[in-house]
């Protein structure tokens, strides 16, 4: 069984025609070549596949290519289409937010609607924002330290610092 | 703040600086194994055993290819035809391929499904029907040796029972003396779970075969891609895959923590079929393949014993192992160490006589065991060594902080024999825990500990000082499969002053791109920024054998600081020629010579390098250009001081750790931006097997938590926050006094919050918990000793 479907894919309108069964992730990735956007796991555990469905924060394992039909969708491709890096790329550079980059992908989707809804969120709202998503490498740290950096890069604020307390 | 020799410009070691990696990675642009797609490629999805051990009567495909867009079914019998359906270990043992006639683990490959995308080849996989006689499968490696337990492995000539190897280590008889004669003898028996390395990106494969060129690329998701491609041509090589015709590119890894050394099946299948149809084929495990199959770590059964003085003197240590490697020993150590570097276990202390002994056995699980971001074996005999001082201190009624300093080796015993046989390198064991215990307040804490227990309520602080051993290894004692341990580095300077070098090594997110480069940015004072480094492409980088078990800066690090050092030589040459001195009339600064006592007459880096293309001195070999073979003279060793601080909820028995700091002394530090990202993820995987993971298997053998919904992966919710620090004690050894860091936490951690949890349950009489130490673990504990009828 196939569908038409039509998505907008970080502004660039896509009309594809799908198997029902076609998972959102694998549309993604293969059929429109959006390799940023990674699988983890097969159980929805994992949030590598994170993205954004008109502006929510999804994980596009979990979801049908058909079930996007008419929605806008945004992947970690989007984030910085001027090429510089954004305030969370940034944040996440900066603090050594990532090891393997595997999870990253994942993580920068999930904290841009996290800092959405809370522009100034504490640690502890950092941590369970994001734990849907699994890091294997960074003991998330770091990841929390450059989420509280793009938040304060977005407000306006003073930068925290990002030299490592490892004294 | 580390003092650095170099200007944050030229970024030589000791700058945080930035990691040059990072930017694909956060744009989406990284290059994985799943990313890659070549014209024409298949995909491959493997049928597996739904049983333990049973007999496979029959195979049957029909309906499988039926189905649009399947095109094969492989089965073992076919991999026969051409005898690629067994495959040696690296621990010269053979594991099937795909089985012929018995399947000796649940989740075994038992056919491969070819098909044009992903979606079909699932399908075929659903539909390929195979009829098993299913057995009673041995599970429990203590029954392994029972009389009546069936002989899993009549496939290996000579083999009548279900016994692999027996290795010991240290002085049995004088051990024995010791202990008979001691004041005090503590004992426990500790089961380090079987857990699994779960990398975020699981395991995979492009093998893309040209039959006109007899040709193969292998995209393959590997820690070690040279040594791969030897292993390919050594099990090839009869079909005509000799090594030359092999090209092995590790593409970006996301992760790999030991479980992507190895060779799976589901490599060599599609390696075969790539080859039998000339096709690219495309093999990438989901997650709960990659749990239920791929190689687990540990699985180590422990009776520890320690014997002391009354006052606390350790005097010996003696451990007893059973190893339950599963269907077949797949672990990933060197070779002649089947227990890998187990013997590290006799610690950070001041004694001489210790006794180990292994014994490894075959059950119908799946096969290893891997690492799990450690140094092969090492967090095993961590843990019984920190838990039995810990225990030690207990019995004699001694704070386990005090007994530690009574019996670290003190800093100037180094180089420091230990009784197993290893030559500890330098450590200053006293320092750190001083360090760690200023940091957290530890008299403090006890003082609130007191005043929480006359309340009834339960804290405990654990401490955990440990000694690593990385960095293989001396080629004289180490090699893989026959390879010696060693690792390269080539450094290949253009003529406008910027540089490629190349690895044997291959990072999996240990940011090898930056660290690489500010060793020779230390070096030879080209900024790091202008360093490129490139690994895991097995037609461009000089051979090395990886990147696993803290080993990439003792090994590769010192072979790009000597190959930087064989360059400046030249560099130092062509100075003086340029300058018209002699060389004994320079001196050297980061970036430059000068004339001594006439510094405004010198000779950047760059426009030496660019005279080493242009006007080299005559008779001189031009270019700039160096190699170097890196044979460690002895392993490094890295310690730590670790103290974590655990408040456990008297009512639903939660344990929260409050607070932990780790102090870790890794040597000289490259970049402790790295070193404590490092730190903390380890740290992390340090806490996952002693609060929540392990690999559980049913009687009948079937795996219980196979998928991510319940093999608990910590999040940042259970990740405490991390508080880290270092001291410093070079590698005397080594050419930038480095020693390896990434599994330093994983192998330190547990045993600090088990001692923690055990220090806060010890008020009802506790004296040890097995890991992972759940709350129903310590509610259940809590209930036998009648704790809660009390209230």
């Amino acid at each position: 069984m196939k569908n038409e479907i039509t998505i907008t894919v970080n502004g660039e309108k896509h009309t594809a025609e799908v198997e029902n069964r076609l998972l959102l992730v694998h549309l993604i990735r293969e059929n429109l070549a959006l390799t940023g956007t990674h699988i983890g796991c097969d159980t929805s555990n994992c949030g590598a596949c994170t993205i954004l469905v008109n502006g929510k924060s999804v994980k596009s394992c979990t979801i049908l290519a058909v079930q996007a039909n008419g929605k806008e969708i945004s992947t970690v491709e989007g984030l910085s289409p001027g090429g510089e890096l954004n305030a969370l790329q940034e944040g996440f550079k900066e603090n050594h937010g990532l090891h393997c980059g595997f999870c990253t992908p994942g993580m920068l989707m999930r904290a841009t609607e996290l800092l959405e809804q809370n522009p100034n969120p504490t640690e502890e709202e950092i941590r369970w924002g994001i734990s849907g998503n699994l890091c294997r490498c960074t003991g998330y740290n770091n990841i929390v330290k450059a989420i509280q950096y793009a938040s304060a890069k977005l407000r306006g604020v003073e930068l925290p610092s990002t030299e490592p307390d490892f004294v | 703040m580390i003092k650095c020799k170099t200007s944050k410009e030229i970024s030589g070691m000791g700058h945080s600086m930035k990691r040059k990696e990072d930017a694909r990675f956060l744009k989406g642009k990284g290059n994985y194994v799943d990313d890659i797609k070549l014209p024409g490629m298949l995909h491959m999805d493997i049928v597996r055993s739904p049983y333990a051990y049973a007999k496979i009567v029959k195979i049957n495909a029909e309906e499988a290819l039926k189905i649009p867009g399947v095109i094969a079914v492989v089965t073992g019998k076919d991999l026969e035809q051409y005898n690629l359906h067994w495959m040696p270990t690296l621990m010269s043992d053979t594991q099937m391929v795909l089985p012929t006639d018995t399947v000796m683990y649940q989740a075994q490959e038992v056919a491969a499904v070819i098909a044009t995308d992903r979606y079909a080849a699932r399908d075929g996989k659903e539909a390929v029907m195979v009829e098993y006689e299913p057995m009673k499968p041995l599970m429990d490696p203590k029954k392994s040796m029972d009389e009546d337990a069936p002989l899993l492995r009549p496939d290996k000539e000579g083999q009548t029972n279900n016994h692999i190897w027996h290795w010991e280590a240290g002085d049995r008889e004088a051990t024995e003396k010791v202990f008979n004669e001691a004041d005090v003898v503590v004992k426990e028996h500790m089961h380090i779970p079987r857990i699994h390395v779960a990398s975020i990106e699981t395991c995979g494969c492009v093998a893309d075969y040209d039959k006109v060129e007899n040709h193969l690329t292998m995209y393959m998701t590997t820690q070690a891609p040279h040594a791969i491609r030897t292993v390919i041509a050594l099990v090839a090589g009869h079909v005509g895959l000799t090594e030359e015709k092999v090209r092995v590119i590790s593409p970006d890894i996301g992760g790999g923590f030991g479980g992507k050394v190895p060779v799976y099946p589901g490599y060599v299948i599609a390696i075969a079929v790539s080859f039998l149809v000339g096709k690219p084929i495309k093999w990438v495990e989901d997650r709960s393949e990659n749990l239920q199959a791929d190689s687990f770590a540990r699985d180590y059964h422990i009776d520890a014993e320690m014997a002391a003085d009354k006052n606390g003197k350790i005097l010996a240590t003696r451990f007893k192992v059973l190893a339950d490697h599963g269907y077949t020993d797949a672990s990933a150590n060197p070779s002649k160490f089947p227990t890998g570097l187990f013997s590290i276990g006799t610690g950070s202390y001041d004694y001489g006589t210790a006794f180990m002994e292994a014994d490894a056995v075959y059950t119908n699980k799946p096969p290893g065991g891997v690492a799990y971001r450690c140094s092969f074996r090492v967090t095993e005999a961590v843990h019984a060594i920190e838990r039995m001082t810990d225990r030690l201190a207990l019995e004699i009624g001694k704070d386990p902080a005090q007994l530690r300093f009574e019996n670290f080796i003190k800093k100037d015993q180094f180089p420091w024999k230990s009784p197993t046989g290893w030559e500890y390198d330098s450590g200053d064991y006293h320092a750190g825990l001083e360090l760690a215990m200023k940091a957290i307040d530890y008299e403090g804490l006890r003082k609130e500990q007191v005043e929480k227990r006359a309340n009834g309520e339960m804290m405990g602080i654990g401490i955990s000082t440990f000694t690593e051993i990385v960095g293989a290894g001396p080629s004289k004692d180490f090699d893989i499969l026959g390879i010696k341990m060693f690792d390269s580095a080539e450094i290949r300077v253009h003529p406008t002053g910027k540089a490629i070098a190349r690895f044997g090594t291959k990072s999996q997110g240990q940011g090898h791109e930056t660290t690489y480069a500010q060793i020779i940015a230390e070096e030879l004072g080209i900024p790091a920024e202008h360093i490129q480094i490139e690994e895991g492409d097995t037609d461009t980088a000089p051979y090395g054998l990886g990147t696993y078990a803290s080993r990439s800066t003792p090994t590769a690090g010192a072979a790009a600081a000597m190959a930087a050092r064989k360059l400046r030589d030249k560099a130092k040459k062509i100075a003086a020629h340029l300058l018209e001195v002699s060389e004994d009339d320079l001196e050297w600064e980061p970036g430059k010579f000068s004339v001594k006592g006439a510094p405004e007459k010198s000779k950047t880096i760059q426009e030496i390098v660019f005279a080493s293309y242009t006007n080299h001195p005559q008779g001189m070999e031009a270019g700039f250009e160096a190699t170097h073979y890196y044979d460690p003279p002895n392993l490094t060793f890295p310690s730590g001081a670790y103290i974590c601080v655990v408040d456990i909820d008297k009512e639903t028995c939660e344990i929260k750790v409050r607070r932990f700091v780790a102090i870790d002394d890794c040597g000289n530090i490259i970049n402790p931006m790295i070193v404590q990202g490092q730190v903390h993820g380890g740290l992390t995987q340090g806490i996952a097997p002693a609060m929540y993971e392990e690999l559980i298997y049913d009687e009948a053998g079937n795996i219980l938590n196979g998928t991510f919904m319940d093999y608990l992966v910590p999040t940042a919710v259970e990740s405490p926050k991390w508080e880290t620090g270092h001291t410093v004690t070079p590698s005397p050894h080594h050419p930038i006094g480095a020693k390896g860091v990434g599994e330093s936490p994983t192998v330190g951690a547990p045993p600090a919050i088990a001692n923690a949890i055990v220090d806060a349950l010890s008020v009802h009489g506790v004296t040890h918990m097995e890991i992972p130490i759940t709350p129903f673990k310590v509610w259940k504990e809590l209930q036998k000793r009648g704790v809660f009828d009390k209230e």
